[in-house]
């Protein structure tokens, strides 16, 4: 029997050829179903790498990497996409300087996003020489950044700050001002590809996200006005599908404003996708409201903290953090939903690979390509953020007490 | 607010009803607190303790009657529930720290936000209360981090931050292991000594017998009998409040 004294050591993991044995091949049965599945996976891989590797005809893909990128946005104003995309490096870098190893991963990828543009395997006619150096250099600019981040008058507040004004700087950019002799306006209907889906994305989360929290509050509000609005509009917002709502979007819209204002076709869009998720939030973040206990609240009345304070100090601190798993989840799925404002005429990426599919009958066997090409696209930036909600999660402490 | 001399009651409740839906759970409750008074609630469960003292700082409103805090009426006028919300302070049975919060910020919340104090006196402040309590090397840490003992400490440091004229306690150490409850009574027996006005809802015969100014038995939403505690544990009067203190009593 051990005394208190003797320290007693669990049993070490067994060496690999034992693990092999205790779990792929105990028995006569397992042993079978291991080689029949190791044979399934090896004839997969071998059937789909030699797709992929040889006969596949990728063309459709390399030949056209800026209508992907960016649709039809005139090329010789690309310039200012190319500041936009200087500013994006810069932030990232920054970011990742100040916050550190959370960010690094994702900078990382950011990186590797750039070095697939300078190595894109098409002629130096398509994606010029200037180009690739101009993202070559995009990776220095995000490494200055990253040097700058790391010194103490880059703080969180700035940083976010910094982001909102390039935001406001890349729109501004994007769309040119009137009368402006470098800057003439570029109409939204020419903009397309990766970039209309990522404006459309990230503005719908970052717009959607405070509204859902209000639509959410609203509904639980005790003024009755408040409360039966958000529910209505909860509810038939949820009740109508995505396209259904970028369709009315796109009717209604214009009929609040004068005749001659012609509403943006993206800004339409955008409109759709926010109210749309929107009422998805509120719902996760009401889920969340019910979830913080009772006490917390009281403590905070009794501490003779108002309404407000106790709403946004103790209540929705405690309630955002325990719904992040669902939000982040939203915020995919929004990602993803942007391919359906091709319906209303938006062209964001998928919508540029099937037209490019369409308008050039050399391609008309190389469907899978770009649809795989496309559906790689989509997976790196949802991994992105699924990746980035669970170190979220895992640093605020979500599931935990 | 008027002038509050030494005589006049710091808590006076005449009549206070209060109704659950068609549940009577306060029946016609008077008392009066003087300024210092260290007051013991005590009763069966369901009796109605926790339900008063919660109606004194609007955690429950009364349907009838009349709840006075130092000479504020408590109505629905929610000037008057926020001025007597900075004078009571309260310890919950579930201590109810803010998790998301280290312990200094969660004292130093009330005080900078309610009271408008600049951060370096409420943490001033926030660093006497905890060595008052007994953990002032706790400061940094979050709840999550402490023992039961030591999380309803820091609540009651939480509650005295607010400077309050009066302390309600709501079954304190009720949820505590038994060799944490001694530490918490320790720190209400300190309280009591510097003469703040407490009302106590415990079990804790001892420290009633120790501390206590008054005791009231509640039963069945009605303060059935009241006296000093001598008198209520050597001579109590009412057959129900013999029941209870030789239930509560033999072990």
């Amino acid at each position: 029997m051990a005394t208190r004294s003797e320290i007693l050591l669990p049993p070490a993991p067994p060496r690999p050829i034992v693990w092999l044995r205790q779990n792929l091949f105990s028995s006569p049965f397992n042993s079978l179903l291991t080689v029949l599945s190791l044979a399934f996976i090896i004839w997969i891989l071998n059937a789909a790498l030699r797709w992929v590797l040889l006969q596949a005809d990728w063309s459709i893909v390399f030949n056209h990497p800026l209508l992907y990128a960016v649709g039809q946005y005139p090329r010789e104003a690309l310039w200012r996409v190319g500041i936009n995309l200087t500013l994006l490096s810069l932030l990232i870098g920054a970011s990742w300087g100040c916050l550190g190893r959370a960010l690094r991963l994702f900078s990382l990828l950011y990186a590797a996003m750039l070095a697939v543009g300078i190595l894109w395997p098409a002629q130096f006619e398509t994606l010029t020489l200037t180009m690739r150096l101009a993202l070559a250099a995009n990776i220095g600019v995000m490494g200055l950044g990253y040097l700058a981040g790391r010194r103490p008058f880059v703080t969180g507040r700035r940083l976010v700050l910094s982001w909102l004004a390039a935001l406001a700087i890349a729109l501004v950019l994007l769309s040119g001002i009137p009368g402006a002799p470098l800057l003439p306006l570029v109409p939204t209907g020419l903009w397309g590809g990766l970039m209309v889906t990522l404006i459309l994305a990230v503005g719908g989360i970052v717009l959607s996200f405070p509204f859902g929290v209000l639509l959410a509050l609203g509904r639980r509000s005790s003024l009755p006005v408040v409360s039966i609005f958000s529910t209505i509009f909860i509810e038939i917002v949820r009740g109508v599908p995505l396209i259904g709502i970028l369709f009315l979007a796109s009717l209604i819209l214009p009929l609040f404003f004068p005749p001659d204002v012609r509403f943006d076709r993206l800004l339409r869009a955008l409109a759709g996708l926010t109210v749309f998720s929107a009422a998805y939030t509120a719902e996760n973040v009401r889920g969340g409201l019910a979830a913080v206990p009772r006490g917390q609240e009281e403590a905070a009345m009794a501490l003779g903290l108002n309404r407000y304070q106790v709403l946004t100090l103790i209540v929705l601190p405690q309630a955002l953090r325990i719904v992040i798993p669902p939000i982040m989840g939203q915020f995919v799925s929004l990602f993803k939903d942007t391919t359906l404002v091709s319906g209303i005429a938006v062209l964001e990426l998928l919508a540029v690979g099937r037209s490019v599919l369409g308008a050039n009958p050399e391609y008309v066997d190389q469907q899978a390509e770009m649809l795989l090409f496309v559906a790689a696209v989509f997976w790196f930036f949802s991994y992105l953020m699924s990746y980035a909600s669970q170190r979220l999660e895992t640093a605020l402490g979500v599931g935990e007490r | 607010m008027t002038d509050n001399n030494n005589e006049q009651p710091i808590i006076i409740c005449r009549d206070v009803h209060k109704w659950y839906g068609n549940y009577h759970a306060l029946r016609g409750i008077n008392m009066e607190v003087k300024k210092g008074e260290v007051i013991v609630i005590f009763g069966p469960s369901g009796s109605g303790k926790s339900t008063f003292i919660r109606t004194i700082n609007r955690l429950e409103e009364h349907q009838r009657g009349q709840i006075i805090v130092d000479g504020i009426e408590l109505t629905h006028d929610v000037h008057n529930i926020e001025q007597i919300r900075m004078e009571t302070g309260m310890v919950f049975q579930q201590f109810n720290l803010f998790p998301h919060m280290t312990v200094m910020q969660n004292i130093t919340l009330a005080p900078m936000r309610v009271r408008k104090w600049p951060k370096e006196k409420a943490e001033e402040i926030g660093r006497q209360l905890l060595e008052r309590v007994g953990i002032p090397e706790q400061a940094n840490k979050y709840p999550a981090q402490l023992s039961g003992g030591q999380q309803q400490r820091v609540a009651i440091a939480r509650a005295l931050a607010m400077q309050p004229k009066i302390m309600l306690f709501d079954e304190p150490t009720s949820a505590l292991d038994p060799e944490m409850i001694k530490e918490v009574l320790d720190v209400m027996v300190e309280l009591a000594s510097t003469g703040m006005t407490m009302l106590v809802v415990t079990h804790e015969m001892g420290f009633a017998r120790g501390v206590a100014n008054r005791m009231f038995f509640f039963d069945e939403g009605q303060i059935v009998e009241s006296g000093t505690p001598d008198e209520i544990f050597n001579n109590p009067r009412e057959p129900r409040t013999r029941l209870f203190l030789s239930q509560i009593l033999t072990h």
